[in-house]
This record gives C-alpha cells, structure tokens and sequence, in this order.
C-alpha cells in the first residue's frame, strides 16, 4: 500500500515552526545592532553588557534558593502522597485524596496564583520569597506525587510484604528495597519539581509582592520595558544551561539502566 | 481487627502531609475566591466588610462580556489548530522506524526546555514590524505595510498553537503508538478509500489520546495572561489579562475574585462533561492517560 506523503510533511513544517523562533533569537544575541533590523556584524557585546547587571543575579540566585528548597520540601510530600495512593489503591479516601493532588494539575495557572494572593491577603503574611516558596511546594508536589505514582505502578507492591515475611524491619525494608525501587520515580519527580520552580512565572508573579524577583519575573519585567538584545543573551545563557543539564542527567539515567 | 486498624492508621499517616498542605494551600484558597467575589473592596486594595452581589453583577457589563467571548473562541480555534497539527504528527512518529522516532520526539520536546517567557518573546521578535517575517509577507504583497502581525488576536491564536502543540503530540503519539495499523489495511482492504479509513478507523481508534490532548490545550488556554499580555495588545486581551488588571492595576481584589469565579466555572465545565462521557461510554478511567 503507498503511504500518504502527507503526516511526513506536516511533520517537517511543524519541526520549522518549533525552532525558528529560538534560532533566531540566538543568532540576534551576537547581533552587534541595537535592534533587530538586520545583521549589523557578529559581537559579544550584550554578553558583556548582562554580567555588569547585577539584578540578574540576584533574582538567577533567588530562584536556585527557591527552587532547591521547593524541590525538597515537594519531594518529601509528593513521595508519601503517591505511596499511599499506590498501596491503599481501593479505599475512598484515596479516592478524595487522588482528585485532590489531581486539580492542580489540570487547574490554570493564574487561578492558583489568585487564590494564593487571596489566603496570604486574608491571613496577613508577608509577601515575598516566603510566600513564592509555598506556592511552588504546592504545584510541585503534585507533579511529584504523580511521577512517582507512575513509577511505583510498574513494580508489584507483593515484594515489600514479602521483605517483611522473610524477617526485613521496617527500617531495612525501606533503605533495601522501597528507595533503590523509588530512586528513579525520585530523580525524575525531583528533576521535574525543579524545572517547573525555576521556570514559573505567572504564580510566582502573583504571590511576589513588590522588591522579591526571581529570574522569570525579571526576564518578564525585561521583555516588558527593558533592551531586547540583552534579553536575547540572556534566553541564549539559559538554553546552554538547560541543555547541558539535560544531557547529563540523560547520561547519568543511561549509565544507571 | 488490630492488624486492619494498623493498617488504616498508616493511610492515614502517609496521607496526611499531602492532605493537610492541598487543603491549606489549594482547597481552602479556591473556596476563598469564591467568598471575596461576594465580598466589597475598600479603596486601599483590601477586603471591606459586609456582602455584596456588585461584583458579580458587574460581569454583566459589554466589556466583560467581549472578552469572555474572545477568551472561548481563541482557545477553541488554538485547541483546533493544535488537534489537526498533531494527529498527522502522531500518526507519522507511529509509523517510522524506531530509531528516526526517537529523534524526531526528542526534537519536539527540546524547544519546551527553554522558559515559557523566552518562547514567547522569541515570537514578539519574529513578529515585529521591522522583523523577517513583516517583510516577507509585506515584500510579497500578502499584506499591506501597515498591518501589524502583533497586538491582535491571532497573534494570541498563532502563539498559544505554539506553546501547547507538544503536549498535543505526546498523548496522541501515545494513543497512535498503542493502535493496531494492520486495521487501516483491513479497512482498505474491504475497499474504503484512505481518507475514509483515516475517520473512521484511525481516529475513533485514538480517542482517549484525542481526549487528553483537547484538555491539555483547552484548559490552559482558557487560563492564558502571559501570551496576550506580551503579544495580544488591547485587542487579544484575554480574562486572564482582566483579572491581573483587577489585581495590579486598580488593586480591586473582589472584583478580580468574580472574575476567577467565571474562569473556575468555565474550566469545570469541559473536565465535569468529559468525565460524564467516558464513564458512560466506557469503564471508569483517568484522565491521566500519559504522563
């Protein structure tokens, strides 16, 4: 049978429109011209520019302290959350508990970042760094929690009962065979908590108050009022970062396996 | 009867911390914007005492009620746009050899590391008057010099299209990888032409992906601030761009409440009739088919 030509062309232009915009603003960050009206000669001159801001870094390290801290908080509750949701599978109130780590998920953005304005409102808490950190917990726990519940799906729960018959404490069962089980649902949770912290703009915008930053929120303010050139260094910097991190931990999961 | 209290005791213990911070952090904020929508402000950007239906009245108003409107039909023309893009994608990845599959996934997937702000200011570059793509367009005469391709409502549409075609392939993909192709042979076979068994053996076959894939754009398109904040202008504003007007410009908190409450609604909407359809047509499922 001849195959349509069709789902292989409409592959290849999708390929073109995903990358084009992000091409272009690479090679416009080496662009010495001022705006982006054409090539105007190869220069590093925005590179330089963007390590004599020191906003940048102050919000690029509030975000790490952010992130790091969120990821490890989320972490510790999304893990307990996706193990009671796999080993008490049947019972109502993982039921409630499911839908409850579940909305998040499928809940736009600028609503959890309105509700939380609204609590920290209510109760009176500053805003600031304190607040971005509850917020981020919160999404971050969920995509955790879902992580490592897929994870946990793939082995059979048996074997932790059967480590206990054969005589293993709670303490063993746990450091022998639950964590070498959940390490990779843990890695990749973790890996997902910190991407998505150190990415996200629209709640963080919402619960910041005025004077904290964190680096999208600059980026934000940048794009807002700011020189597009020195922006374009700095998505260039964060691409290179992002790639070299992902090739390793790619590298680091194919040793693992 | 102690072994079975010992184990409902330990549900209870690993629930409780994702229990207790949802409740606290997500469960009690939503049911709080529903209370503020029916509370008055104070001219200080704060909360006044006492109840009020003003607010919610006032969504009433034309303005309102145009933006609602644009904010349904971009994101049902950006969910359209994304759903005919990525079926053929899905079914082409399911088809090509294994090792050009990996490649081509991870090539759809790269793009999505950079940050959402990035992406989208890339496109604000690109779209530019002075930008390569104004002056094709203008140089080949498809439109005139003075049309702009930013600060419009298809800029939002081109934009979100953009940002949420990858989380349209990946569940299709899915759905496609687990159909059985020697079905559309079959079809074709007993002498349906190739477009015919493409609807009516092919799509039906990847439903539940076609499922995951409409909620995966629709819902956070519902949602969107950021896109038609940086590229909508006043004419792609969006009820994500009120409600954050609500908040930072006039600090009117209530007012940004009712207006949340409408979006709550309009996303409960499309989720509560999904789930209606699949436990009527099928066994009980989650949503969560991919992931």
């Amino acid at each position: 049978m001849r195959r349509s030509r069709w789902p292989f062309v409409v592959t290849m232009a999708v390929l073109l429109f995903l990358y084009l915009p992000i091409i272009i603003l690479i090679v416009n960050s080496f662009n010495a011209s001022r705006f982006e009206t054409g090539w105007q000669g190869f220069s590093l001159i925005w590179y330089e520019r963007l390590f004599q801001e020191p906003e940048i870094w102050r919000a690029a390290k509030n975000s790490l302290v952010i992130a790091a801290s969120a990821t490890a908080l989320s972490l510790i509750i999304g893990t307990t959350a996706a193990v009671a949701l796999h080993r008490f599978a049947r019972s109502r109130l993982q039921g409630v508990h499911f839908g409850l780590v579940y909305m998040p998920l499928v809940v736009p953005e600028i609503l959890m970042g309105i509700s939380l304005l609204m609590v920290f409102v209510a109760v009176g808490i500053q805003l600031g760094l304190f607040t971005i950190f509850l917020a981020h917990v919160t999404f971050c726990t969920s995509f955790v929690a879902m992580t490592v519940l897929a994870r946990l799906q793939d082995f059979d729960p048996s074997v932790i009962e059967a480590a206990r018959d054969l005589g293993a404490g709670w303490g063993t069962t746990i450091r022998r065979i639950l964590l070498p089980l959940l390490l990779p649902g843990l890695v990749a949770g973790g890996l997902l908590a910190f991407t998505l912290s150190i990415d996200d703009f629209v709640i963080t915008f919402f619960v910041a108050g005025p004077g904290s930053t964190t680096l999208p929120i600059r980026v934000y303010s940048m794009i807002k009022f700011g020189s597009p050139p020195l922006i374009n260094a700095l998505s260039t910097i964060l691409l290179v970062i992002t790639f070299a991190a992902v090739a390793i931990s790619q590298r680091v999961s194919r040793s693992r396996s | 009867m102690r072994a079975k209290r010992h184990w409902k005791i330990q549900e209870v213990l690993l629930s409780l911390p994702s229990l207790f911070w949802l409740s606290l952090f997500f469960v009690i904020p939503t049911l709080l914007v529903f209370a503020v929508a029916l509370r008055p402000a104070n001219p200080y950007g704060g909360i006044a005492p006492g109840w009020t239906w003003a607010n919610i009245r006032s969504l009433a108003s034309p303005n309102y009620l145009a933006v609602a409107w644009r904010t349904v039909w971009i994101s049902v023309l950006s969910t359209a746009v994304c759903v005919v893009l990525a079926v053929p994608i899905s079914y082409y990845l399911a088809r090509v050899s294994a090792k050009w599959k990996n490649v081509f996934l991870m090539l759809i997937i790269v793009p999505f590391w950079t940050n959402f702000l990035i992406r989208v200011f890339a496109w604000k570059v690109l779209l530019h008057p002075e930008g390569a793509i104004k002056k094709i367009l203008a140089f080949s005469g498809l439109v005139s010099p003075q049309t702009s391709l930013l600060y419009n409502a298809g800029a939002v549409v081109l934009i979100t299209v953009y940002t949420f075609l990858p989380f349209t392939i990946l569940p299709l993909y899915a759905a496609a990888e687990k159909f059985d192709f020697q079905l559309l042979e079959a079809a074709r076979d007993l002498g349906a032409k190739r477009l015919q068994a493409f609807f009516k053996i092919f799509i039906p076959g990847i439903r539940r992906g076609l499922i995951t894939a409409v909620l995966f754009v629709f819902i956070p398109a519902l949602g969107s601030y950021v896109i038609p904040d940086i590229v909508g202008g006043p004419d792609g504003e969006m009820l994500g761009n009120k409600i954050a007007q609500r908040v930072f410009v006039d600090r009117n908190l209530p007012q940004a409440a009712a207006l949340s409450v409408v979006l709550i609604l309009s996303v409960l909407a499309p989720l509560a009739a999904i789930l209606v359809l699949q436990r009527r047509r099928d066994k009980p499922a989650s949503l969560l088919e991919v992931r």
